[in-house]
């Protein structure tokens, strides 16, 4: 392996993702070591991104399965083609074909739908596999799911055992609504992703909204710093940031010291609930702005 | 600083491996889920010319065998303090070191409960009989867990003296929660009939009718268990319960598959990782160390509204009940306790309030704090003794 950390997260800010040191190190590391990558961190920091990111950075495709309640085999890996099945079985039947090989043709690759873990195992290109908000999904399924990432295989009973032809990247994200087992915590290379410093979030605000002006993002960067300070519901992410940013910039503001109006006016771009809203109130923007600008 | 010897070794050199191998060590007395799959892989980064500098190894480690955020935030402490010699020592052992005096532990209130009976025995009025009844209490006669030998299920855990009765309640009070969680898993895969078509099922019996699908199966959302999250109270006013109650919270945590657990007095500490420990003893011993300063004033107010800031998120969701332990002695305002109490009912689909004192006779919820609890309270009831938390378990059923 040529590649350094510094690098990556060089390819990776042309990729549109800004990296802190800590999270180039273990993207560097999975590929190093072939262990899965789990993110974990508060909603809207970026987690997802980590993997887009990659796919980008390496050229590959992005295979994602998004975890919910009672997600299962069948939805996460594979699963038959039923209606095709009984069509074919019904089709064959007046022609006298043996069972044998109505069975056979019935269970064979051009009836069975790929799920996202057995497609990204049976990639040319080693894909990006991003497995997305695993806490939501059931403990049965976390069980499941650390066999196929320490094997890289599935078995199917009618067809047989699918090895993978490429061992995919496996990034896992988590927003911590239930505690993971300690197995899949072991098999995994951690990183904890921290809402980014203020000098971090401005260049993200500068690789993401076009024409927005240093100075502007430094300060907007600050302001949702201290304003993640606050005794809020909902902290708000990255995410609304880079709205609030395009907000301010379509609207026309160049410095947010002169602009008190227009800040507390599209604060509803950061603050999601009605608590947080009457919380910020104008008092409390101005005095958020008076340390920032 | 002295460098590491990397850049001359091809291998990894016997020193530097003993060295990691105590690293890994203390990472392990410090609570670190670390296997050898992980100390082999670590030798491979060792080797590697990445690391060059003991930061860059530091962030390497440091994906390599933290698995959640509390090793995160502790990681480069340990990292500095074994490989560059600084800070603080290294390892704090969870288990096997002794509290420090003056501070009572969750361990010493359990035991002290029975051991009260050489000091206090006199001035409470022992209940004729009580003792030879709770002895008898053989297998047979007792039904499955959650039912309780006659007497002994009625006694207020206060007026309990006898040590071995004590020891029995709190068996029972454990056995109790064990059988809790049975009845309500059972009642939950009962449903089977379900608004989709299962196929591969179909499918399946349709062999037996030659291909025709004729027994259709359904599928339906499988019904998820009811999450309990419990928060006890350990202040001074309760510590006659606190023995028995944490018992109960420990078969519970021991046997739900989803419970948390919180203590509080003065703060709240979240206690759900000591008492999955399944021995009981050591349970109580590691929950002793995590929540020094038990027996001492209640603050329940701001105790739920650390709990509403930085637990709730995560612990509820919306088949959770709270169950909160407390006799509703509050040094707070009690309008903090309305608020946070206002807060945590949006989130959860029940709050249980068990008040031990709802068993006396006479005792009106009149407490300033209480009173301004119950509006947001779905069930208040007695928990004075093993017949009132065995009273529980339907209404847990029905949610």
């Amino acid at each position: 392996m040529t590649q350094t950390k510094d690098q990556i997260a060089l390819e990776l800010a042309e990729a549109g993702y800004i990296a802190d040191e800590g999270l180039a190190t273990a993207l560097l590391l999975t590929g190093m070591l072939g262990r899965p990558l789990l993110l974990e961190g508060e909603a809207g920091v970026g987690k997802t991104e980590v993997a887009k990111a990659l796919a980008r950075l390496e050229k590959t495709d992005l295979i994602r399965l998004q975890c919910y309640e009672g997600l299962d085999r069948s939805d996460a890996i594979y699963e038959w083609n039923y209606q095709r099945q009984l069509l074919a079985i019904k089709a064959r039947e007046g022609t006298g074909a043996d069972a044998n090989s109505v069975e056979e043709a019935v269970f064979s690759e051009k009836y069975l739908l790929e799920r996202p873990l057995l497609a990204s195992i049976r990639q040319v290109k080693p894909p990006v596999l991003l497995i997305d908000e695993i806490d939501r999904a059931d403990e049965e399924f976390e069980a499941f799911l650390l066999e196929i990432l320490s094997d890289y295989q599935v078995s199917i009973p009618e067809l047989g055992t699918v090895t993978a032809t490429s061992i995919p990247r496996v990034v896992l994200t988590s927003n911590g609504t239930r505690e993971l087992s300690d197995a899949l915590r072991r098999r995994c290379l951690y990183h904890y992703v921290d809402y980014p410093t203020p000098d971090r979030e401005a260049r993200i605000l500068l690789s993401r909204v076009d024409g927005l002006d240093a100075a502007l993002a430094l300060q907007i960067a600050e302001l949702m710093g201290k304003l993640r300070k606050e005794d809020l519901v909902k902290v708000p992410g990255v995410a609304e940031t880079i709205d609030w940013a395009a907000a301010l910039l379509g609207l026309g503001a160049k410095d947010l010291g002169a602009n008190r109006e227009l800040v507390f006016e599209t604060l509803a771009c950061v603050l999601k609930t009605r608590e947080d809203r009457a919380r910020v109130t104008k008092d409390v923007t101005d005095r958020l702005l008076g340390k920032v600008a | 600083m002295t460098a590491l010897p990397l850049e001359t070794h091809e291998d990894i050199g016997a020193v530097l491996r003993l060295r990691l191998a105590g690293f890994v060590r203390s990472l392990r007395d410090s609570g670190f889920k670390v296997g050898l799959a992980e100390t082999g892989d670590a030798a491979t980064l060792l080797m590697s010319p990445l690391v060059q500098r003991p930061a860059a190894l530091r962030a390497a480690f440091r994906s390599l065998f933290c698995g959640r955020l509390s090793d995160w935030q502790r990681f480069d402490d340990l990292f500095d303090a074994y490989w560059l010699g600084r800070g603080v020592k290294s390892g704090v052992k969870v288990t096997g070191t002794s509290p420090k005096k003056g501070m009572k532990t969750i361990r010493e209130l359990v035991d002290a409960q029975g051991a009260r009976q050489d000091t206090i025995a006199g001035d409470v009025d022992r209940r004729p009989g009580e003792e030879d009844e709770a002895s008898d209490d053989t297998p047979s006669r007792r039904r499955e867990g959650a039912s309780i030998a006659d007497n002994l299920g009625q006694v207020d855990f206060r007026d309990i003296q006898d040590p071995d009765a004590l020891k029995k309640a709190h068996d029972l009070a454990e056995r109790l929660a064990r059988s809790m969680r049975v009845r309500l898993t059972r009642r939950d895969r009962q449903k089977r009939k379900g608004p989709r078509l299962d196929l591969r099922r179909t499918i399946r019996h349709s062999i037996a009718h030659g291909g025709t699908p004729i027994d259709l199966v359904h599928k339906g959302p499988r019904e998820r268990q009811l999450r309990l999250v419990i928060l006890l109270d350990a202040s001074g006013s309760m510590n006659n319960y606190t023995g028995v109650f944490t018992r109960f919270v420990h078969g519970i945590l021991d046997n739900f598959r989803e419970a948390e657990a919180f203590l509080f007095h003065t703060r709240l500490v979240h206690v759900s990782s000591a008492l999955s420990e399944r021995d009981a003893g050591r349970a109580l011993d590691r929950m002793g160390l995590m929540a020094q300063g038990v027996g001492g004033g209640t603050k329940i107010g701001e105790a739920l509204s650390d709990f509403n800031r930085w637990h709730a998120a995560r612990v509820i969701h919306s088949r959770t009940c709270v169950m909160i332990l407390s006799d509703g002695y509050d040094t707070c305002a009690p309008e903090i306790l309305g608020a946070e109490m206002a807060r945590l009912r949006r989130r959860c689909r029940r709050i249980v309030w068990l008040n031990p004192m709802l068993g006396w006779d006479g005792y009106e919820p009149v407490t300033s704090g209480m009173q301004a609890a119950l509006p947001h309270v779905d069930l208040f009831a007695p928990a004075h003794n093993l017949d009132s938390l065995a009273a529980l378990e339907p209404y847990l059923a029905r949610l």
